[in-house]
């Protein structure tokens, strides 16, 4: 899968999820260390740098929220956020907080690969800071702005592309509604939901093959929406 | 004193026109049909309208007409729905009256009832019939009636002066003013003396015997007069209210204030009237004070209820009343002026005048008085910035109301004879005393004694006792202790003046200390309600339980007024209940005090409604809401006829009232906090209950999805057990999801996340979730694009269109198409998802929203019947509806639908 062999670093306080986690990585060439508290998953994290951090929420003796905020206080390691908590609400707190994606539990390990696969390709793909992007019949031209579909410019106004520029930089993680309010349309529309919708739906007719199917500008109910990797 | 400023509407007043188009909404319209006399044609005017209404159509009510006789108007009732009357029986006889409860029965869209200003027979439940009116009206039902211009209250005196005929059943003119539409009938006077002559005209009694002179062509003309003015001025307060309403014009309001200064008199009366009329023409507060000086306590009974029903009046025309105490009428008056900023302050001519009386004391004070000048000029010297009225004296005395008279006035006599002779005694003992020590002592000294006795006798027995007993002693002194000795006559021309300055101070002494022992004595009085009030109030805050209150409340009560009283307390249930009354009370009516309870108004004896009950109901009026009801047993006095016992009575009640609620925001408030308590242990308990079941099922799911991708060292047999068992695991994790979502939802408290959503956003959620289930199957999906935002929780109705399609996927042959649409159908937006399989036999459309039910009993499809009902609950939160639709047969369809509102505007994009 890898190029080279990503360390992740696997914060879970249940046994049987571990052991199949970390089997399940390790057979994908990543090298995984184990952690079952907060205080070792802060050792853990400094000592072994890891590439990825995959933490259940629900540890015996500290919230995993305060282990993101305190991640996030020197490192910009991505963090893939393990719950049994099915409120929304909890899901966005966490991403306020800094975690880059969650899944809940229970989740089948394709799903778990496939979300680690996106945070780790970023991290790779960051260094080189790409001014195209292409995906589906898509092709975006960040330097000039304009974007092209199947060989055809497709007009996209102002806040479209604003939005479309934000979802990309964030490839593949989470943005929660507050987040892309406030980065579209700025800090004192942070309300404002609807208004996401609206623009959604208009990028999806114009960017998507099917816009009630989408493959790329997808929905996390309740939570925000993201691009697929 | 006028604060004009600004020109906008005052927002008092426009909130309470809010409020009195939202009262009026629901209440019924009241027309009045008015005219300036008899026989000009009103009842006429209402019985044609009348007609022409059923003719259309609507419900249409005779309550009472009165026809007296004449052809054309009994013609006129032929088949209009007539309502009998009740009978009444007063004094042995059985009277036909208008059957109030029978028409609020009936309750008809328009009811008929003439004479507003007719007094009712006594055992009907109001003393008025327009209180029956006004009954009527908050009933929801229009009514219609007819009224004269001499029966309004204000105009009442006018018309009186002009016709010479007083007529004593008046209407209000606060029901005239809110009147929704007055109609004017109008004829002129030649018109209205040629149907006299006719014969066509009914003469009311009064006018019968006065003969012609009502119905001179003078007093007809200007009758007609006021009636268009009254009628007028009606019309220009609707035109005003309506600009107000809608600010067209700027409303300039002066801040003038009328004060009406009235003392125990028979002007009494037409200086309130008076002073209302120019308080409506100034269109400004009324007030109206009495200042209760010890010199009006002392006067009779007859004359203080005069001043009573003036007050009375006073209050009846909406002012505001206040009885002040003093020594000097000017200062509080003055001070009172002060205190409410009044601009104007109307006096009648000073009367106080002691034709009558027997006391020199009380000339004496009105010497004195007169010396100090008339209270008009006393105002107009110590506040020269405002104006005075005087107002002119009228030359027929007031028609005497008949209210309930105490008869407090009787007990007075024996007790002041008692007191002359005592006064007698004292100088007696006086006598006696001095002539033990006559020779001894000089007459100067004596004279001491006889001082005393004057003293002691003004102390205890009051000013009349007082003056004899200063008389007695200048004759006793001189008979038997002035030269010559047992004659009354004076050898000395001194003594003379010894007798004179004896008398003068015995009788001034005797004023002040009767006069301070009347204000000690009224003192003490208002200083024991006060605190009787103050201790009950104190008692009250203690009170934890509705049963201390009722208790402190009959203790109070009667140790206040010497009444035994019971309560009617609303309990939770918002009905009425009597708390256990005390023995020896006759038993309170429920139905009275429903009723009492329901208009917040005050019935039984000494009020205007049901004056015949014995017990006096009271409504607990707090600031919420009506609480209770307070029933008085005071069959030995009519305690709400007299003004200060009736503030008083209203201040228990109001102070019961208060207790009651704050009782009742205690068990509101524990109730929440039950509430909250119960509601936090849920919420934990399913987090709980949520989290323990996920993390054994993440392990089983995991480590059978780890096992499957380690295929390679796995036979195909033990691949298809490691799918089966990772299928089986999602399928409980199904099940406990919906069992979650349903404890959830069964809380109806739960409040939904309402954000507007676009459905085709969750449609592609909802098919990106069910990828698996949904693998292998063709699914197509309508264009969403152009469909409005629907306001819904996105969470939940994602999981409706999940559980549909998990469902389609279940029920139906592998590979099987399924279908999504969406349209919008009137206020609603319908989403469906169909699919070709075996469909919904028809038996089972309703049966299988519900609960453990599903199509087949006990089939293979494992399952256990929760999602639809799940879909269902979600459904009914948000005020929609799911059904399978009945005419699709080619499979399944399962619609739902949302109710649209209007989404909120987008910015335009700035360009």
């Amino acid at each position: 899968m890898f190029d080279y062999r990503p360390t992740v670093l696997l914060i879970e306080d249940d046994a049987h999820i571990r052991r199949f986690v970390h089997d399940a990585l390790a057979a994908e060439g990543c090298e995984v260390f184990q952690a079952d508290t907060v205080k070792r998953g802060l050792i853990e994290a400094g000592t072994r740098q890891p590439d990825a951090v995959v933490l259940d929420l629900g540890l015996p003796d500290a919230d995993g929220m305060t282990l993101i905020r305190e991640l996030r206080g020197w490192t910009e390691v991505p963090v893939l956020v393990l719950s049994a908590r099915s409120q929304e609400t909890d899901k966005i707190a966490a991403l306020d907080a800094g975690a880059d994606d969650y899944l809940s539990k229970p989740f089948g390990v394709g799903e778990l690969l496939a979300r680690l696969r996106v945070l780790l390709r970023r991290r790779a793909r960051d260094a080189s800071n790409a001014a195209d992007v292409d995906f589906g019949d898509v092709h975006v031209d960040l330097a000039r702005r304009f974007v092209v579909r199947a060989g055809r410019p497709v007009h996209l106004t102002q806040i479209e592309y604003r939005l479309l520029v934000t979802l990309l930089a964030h490839r593949g993680k989470v943005l929660t509604h507050r987040e892309l309010l406030r980065e579209v349309w700025g800090p004192s529309h942070v309300e404002s939901n609807h208004y996401l919708r609206i623009y959604m739906g208009h990028l999806r007719q114009k960017l998507e093959a099917d816009p009630a199917q989408p493959a790329y500008l997808l929905t996390e109910i309740g939570v925000g929406y993201r691009f697929a990797a | 004193m006028a604060a004009s400023g600004d020109a906008r509407p005052d927002p008092d007043r426009l909130l309470r026109q809010l409020d009195d188009t939202t009262d009026a909404a629901r209440r019924g319209r009241l027309r009045i049909y008015f005219g300036a006399s008899a026989g000009v044609g009103k009842t006429y005017a209402m019985l044609s309208a009348a007609r022409v209404q059923r003719d259309q159509g609507v419900d249409v009510v005779a309550g009472i007409v009165e026809t007296h006789g004449r052809r054309e108007t009994a013609e006129l009732i032929e088949g209009l729905e007539f309502l009998p009357p009740q009978s009444i029986s007063y004094r042995d006889r059985t009277l036909q009256e208008f059957d109030l409860p029978g028409a609020l029965q009936r309750k008809p869209r328009i009811l008929l009832v003439d004479e507003l200003a007719h007094s009712n027979v006594p055992g009907a439940r109001h003393a008025k019939r327009w209180q029956d009116v006004e009954e009527l009206l908050d009933a929801g039902i229009d009514v219609w009636t007819t009224l004269n211009v001499q029966h309004l209250d204000s105009l009442n005196e006018a018309v009186g002066g002009i016709t010479g005929i007083k007529v004593w059943e008046t209407v209000p003119d606060a029901v005239f003013d809110a009147a929704d539409e007055i109609i004017l009938v109008d004829l002129s006077a030649d018109e209205l003396l040629r149907r006299l002559k006719e014969g066509r005209v009914y003469l009311p009694e009064q006018a019968q015997r006065a003969g012609s002179n009502f119905f001179r062509k003078g007093n007809l003309i200007a009758l007609r007069e006021l009636a268009l003015r009254r009628t007028a001025d009606h019309v220009d307060d609707d035109v005003k209210a309506y600009r107000d309403e809608r600010a067209i014009e700027p409303v300039w309001r002066t801040r003038e204030t009328v004060l009406a200064c009235i003392g125990p008199g028979p002007q009494a009366a037409h200086v309130v009237r008076s002073a209302q009329r120019l308080a409506r023409q100034l269109e400004c507060d009324l007030h109206v004070i009495t200042v209760t000086t010890p010199r009006i306590a002392a006067l009779p009974p007859a004359r203080q209820r005069l001043l009573e029903q003036a007050m009375a009046l006073a209050e009846q025309l909406g002012a505001h009343i206040e009885t002040l105490a003093g020594d000097n009428p000017t200062e509080v008056i003055v001070r009172y002026i002060r205190r409410h900023n009044i601009s104007k302050a109307v006096v009648g001519r000073d009367e106080i005048r002691s034709r009558s009386s027997v006391w020199l004391g009380a000339l004496l004070g009105g010497v004195l008085s007169r010396r100090r000048g008339s209270l008009a000029e006393a105002l107009v010297r110590a506040c020269p910035d405002v104006d005075i009225v005087r107002i002119a004296a009228t030359a027929a005395p007031e028609p005497q109301r008949d209210l309930a008279a105490p008869e407090a006035g009787e007990t007075a006599a024996p007790l002041s004879r008692q007191g002359y002779a005592w006064a007698g005694a004292y100088c007696a003992i006086a006598t006696l005393v001095s002539s033990a020590a006559f020779p001894a002592l000089h007459q100067t000294n004596i004279v001491m004694f006889y001082l005393l006795a004057v003293v002691a006798a003004a102390l205890r027995h009051g000013r009349g006792p007082a003056a004899l007993a200063a008389a007695v002693s200048v004759g006793l002194f001189d008979f038997f202790f002035v030269q010559p000795l047992w004659s009354f006559a004076v050898s000395d021309v001194q003594y003379l003046l010894t007798f004179a300055v004896l008398l003068g101070v015995g009788l001034l002494v005797g004023q002040l200390t009767a006069g301070l022992r009347a204000q000690a004595q009224s003192s003490a009085k208002r200083e024991a309600d006060t605190r009787g009030l103050y201790e009950f109030a104190r008692e009250l805050s203690s009170a934890l339980l509705a049963e201390q209150i009722v208790g402190s409340a009959e203790n109070f009560l009667k140790a206040a007024f010497n009444a035994q009283s019971a309560l009617y307390v609303q309990r939770l249930d918002d009905q009425l209940h009597l708390a256990p009354k005390p023995a020896g009370m006759p038993d309170p009516d429920p139905a009275l005090a429903q009723w009492t309870f329901d208009h917040g108004q005050a019935a039984g004896i000494g009020t205007t409604t049901l004056s015949n009950s014995p017990i006096l109901y009271l409504p607990l009026r707090a600031p919420m809401r009506v609480r209770g009801v307070l029933a008085l047993d005071a069959s030995q006095r009519t305690l709400y006829a007299e003004p200060e016992t009736r503030r008083q009575l209203e201040a228990y009640a109001t102070l019961i009232a208060i207790a009651l609620e704050r009782l009742h925001y205690v068990e509101v408030a524990q109730q929440a906090l039950v509430g909250i308590e119960s509601e936090r242990l849920r919420n934990s308990l399913l987090a709980a209950v949520s989290h323990d079941l996920r993390t054994p099922l993440t392990g089983l799911i995991g480590m059978a999805d780890t096992l499957a991708r380690d295929s390679d060292s796995l036979s195909a047999a033990a691949r298809e057990r490691v799918q089966a068992m990772r299928d089986q695991a999602r399928r409980m994790y199904a099940l406990v999801v919906n069992l979650l979502d349903m404890a959830r939802l069964q809380n109806r408290e739960t409040p939904l996340r309402r954000e507007w959503q676009s459905i085709e956003e969750l449609v592609g959620a909802a098919l990106a979730a069910m990828k698996e289930s949904l693998a292998g199957r063709p699914v197509t999906v309508d264009r969403l694009s152009d469909l409005p935002l629907v306001e819904c929780d996105g969470v939940l109705i994602e999981r409706v269109l999940c559980n549909l399609l998990e469902n389609a996927a279940k029920y139906t042959p592998p590979g099987g198409p399924i279908h999504i649409g969406a349209a919008l159908q009137g206020q609603m937006l319908q989403v469906a998802v169909s699919d070709q399989g075996p469909g919904v036999p028809a038996s089972g459309r309703q049966r299988i929203f519900e609960k453990f039910t599903r199509g087949a009993s006990e089939s293979s499809t494992p399952g256990v019947g929760l999602g639809l009902a799940v879909c269902s609950a979600i459904l009914q939160a948000h005020r929609g509806r799911i059904w399978v639709d009945p005419d699709y047969h080619q499979g399944a369809r399962f619609a739902f639908s949302l109710p649209l509102g209007t989404p909120p505007a987008l910015e335009p994009e700035p360009r």
